[in-house]
């Protein structure tokens, strides 16, 4: 089947299921337990590139240095400068790939950050944490300032420097 | 053509230079022997003295007790995948099937690759949950027992790591074996409830696009699909082969997105989200995303394309001197079946097509294999492989035409590159080792 007429039938598809939901499910097998999204709260931690889904709290560089730390230094060496993990800030004049100066979106550090670390207890950081966290990485590397606080509003804001160089491969994407 | 064989006869069953046959030889009527025969090849296969046989010793007593979970036999303990993090430290582990040491098409559960970001959870399937809520009419929560109450689809599909083959984008020919180079590929029988049954219960708002899929592993591994590859042919998996699904490779459940990249068949499934654009999780930006000239970086590269490579013979396979050989080799497509397999004695400049191992399916391993006399002399070993869709399998001037040529060699675990497809050349000296080579 062509991607042309896969992405017509799924196309058609979607549009045959949605109001479908109950009506039929008489003919289905109806197993699945209805859940509300309050229900979904401590699960979904989704968060998109616009900021959508970003917890309120925040938190700065100098706030997150501390937690660094005390929290991620034994990976990732001092002052993010790698260890037995990876590099997190840029030493100056090394053009070494970081996280912070690689992906396209800020959102993706706090995400990460927050679902993923610190590795051996991940989802224990505070959003307020995180935020720090986020802010450390992103000044360390001159993408903002030193005392530039991070939050639900400024971070989707960050103009990441590699944020023009990806092309998308897929074809229903732009 | 090199002068030993312009003083050899052609022949009858030759296909290409270098003692390629012809595939039919290899459909046991006696046109290999016959051949064979007429030229003097293949004594060795009947002029070897046979000696008496003894009767062994456990043709002599009683065997051992039949356990209840069977395992290989002993002497096959080296057939094991490889590991990068062995005493499983903070960071990925990679484990690598081992190809050069199997045959046939589907890879035993316990051998089949990983890559996992922080070990495998334990999960307990009676506490697991497999929720679908965002963009749906009615956001609904699944049990275990539940799901398997589904009409369920068993279908072969292989699963390949984006990074897999990463190695033949060094500058110069890593020395590694099919293993090292091309292990993170596996193929399984799966069988699981289409994703789309489950939308179809849920709803779908016309504004979802995307899905993200998200693990219930600790590093919470998600990735964001297109719904339309939901809605063609993506499975909630929960069997491999027949048994549950191995604890690596996501118990109890994973998405399967046949022929897309492995890291979106999100492993541990338990959350699916319907959403408008993608979410730029950290598997889709810092990893899986591939830099290439521009210089610009790949992004949502989603199809593994046709790529096909020699198992047997292989490095660390040392021929045991002339005579008859078969080449055998993996050939698969993430755009569909695989249409047909050429393979070359002599560095691509001429070419044999290879006979397929039926069923040839979509989205599958298939396995190929070439009839072969070896005369002793030096040889480069190629496959090539066409899928149904008219790909080819790309040479490496080709691939690096497109995406710029490699400029620094890289350790054989690291991932200079994604979705490398490029033709694998292997290069026997006339003691029949091999070497990796470009050619």
């Amino acid at each position: 089947m062509s991607m042309r007429r896969r992405l017509t039938l799924a196309a058609s598809f979607a549009a045959a299921f949605y109001g479908a939901g109950t009506a039929a499910a008489a003919d289905l097998p109806g197993l699945g337990k209805p859940v509300s999204e309050a229900d979904l709260a401590l699960w979904d931690m989704s968060i998109g590139p616009d900021g959508k889904g970003l917890p309120p709290g925040s938190g700065t560089a100098a706030q997150g240095a501390a937690i660094y730390a005390q929290k991620c230094e034994a990976c990732h060496g001092k002052e993010g400068q790698g260890g037995k993990n990876a590099m997190l800030i840029n030493p100056p004049g090394k053009s070494d790939r970081t996280m912070a100066l690689y992906v396209p979106h800020a959102t993706t550090i706090f995400d990460f950050t927050r679902r993923a670390m610190p590795f051996p207890e991940p989802k224990s950081l505070s959003n307020d944490e995180v935020y720090a966290l986020t802010a450390f990485i992103l000044a360390g590397n001159k993408i903002i300032g030193e005392s530039e606080v991070m939050n639900a509003e400024s971070l989707p804001k960050v103009k990441m420097p590699n944020r023009d160089a990806f092309v998308s491969r897929y074809p229903e994407k732009r | 053509m090199t002068s030993k064989q312009e003083k050899s006869a052609p022949h009858l069953l030759d296909v290409a230079a270098n003692g390629l046959l012809d595939r039919r030889a290899l459909l046991g009527r006696g046109m290999l022997f016959a051949g064979a025969a007429a030229t003097g090849v293949g004594s060795s296969l009947t002029g070897a003295a046979a000696e008496p046989l003894p009767v062994d010793p456990w043709s002599k007593e009683p065997g051992a007790v039949i356990p209840p979970y069977g395992v290989p036999a002993k002497y096959e303990s080296k057939v094991v995948r490889t590991l990068t993090n062995p005493n499983n430290e903070p960071r990925t582990s990679n484990a690598r099937t081992p190809h050069h040491l199997l045959d046939g098409t589907i890879t035993p559960n316990g051998l089949h690759f990983v890559v996992a970001r922080a070990g495998f959870p334990d999960i307990d399937p009676s506490k697991h949950r497999l929720v679908i809520h965002g963009l749906v009419k009615q956001p609904l929560v699944f049990d275990l027992e539940a799901l398997s109450r589904y009409p369920k689809v068993t279908r072969i599909n292989f699963v390949e790591c984006g990074g897999n083959s990463a190695p033949l984008f060094n500058k110069d020919p890593v020395q590694a074996n099919v293993q090292a180079i091309h292990g993170l590929l596996s193929c399984s029988e799966w069988t699981g409830v289409r994703l789309s049954t489950l939308l179809e219960e849920t709803g779908i708002d016309p504004r979802a696009k995307w899905l993200l899929a998200e693990g219930a592993d600790g590093p919470s591994m998600n990735r964001s699909i297109p719904l339309a590859k939901a809605l063609d042919d993506a499975m909630i998996a929960l069997y491999q082969n027949g048994e549950r699904i191995n604890p690596a490779q996501g118990y109890p459940m994973r998405l399967l997105v046949p022929g897309y990249e492995g890291n979106m068949n999100v492993k541990w499934l338990h959350r699916i989200k319907l959403i408008e654009e993608p979410v730029m999780a950290i598997n889709e930006t810092l990893q899986y995303t591939y830099r290439v000239a521009g210089p610009k970086i790949w992004q949502f590269f989603f199809p593994m394309e046709v790529k096909s490579f020699i198992t047997q013979p292989s490095p660390g396979l040392t021929l045991k001197g002339p005579g008859f050989y078969e080449i055998s080799g993996l050939a698969y497509s993430g755009n569909g079946r695989i249409a047909k397999v050429m393979v070359s004695a002599d560095g691509g400049k001429s070419w044999g097509q290879a006979a397929l191992d039926a069923p040839v399916l979509s989205k599958a391993l298939t396995r190929f294999r070439m009839p072969w006399r070896w005369d002793g002399q030096p040889v480069v070993l190629q496959s090539r492989a066409w899928d149904e869709a008219g790909n080819v399998q790309p040479t490496r001037s080709e691939m690096f035409a497109e995406r710029g040529e490699p400029k620094v060699n890289t350790p054989v675990t690291a991932f200079p590159m994604g979705h490398m497809n490029v033709i694998t050349s292997w290069a026997a000296d006339s003691k029949g080792e091999f070497k990796h080579v470009y050619a």
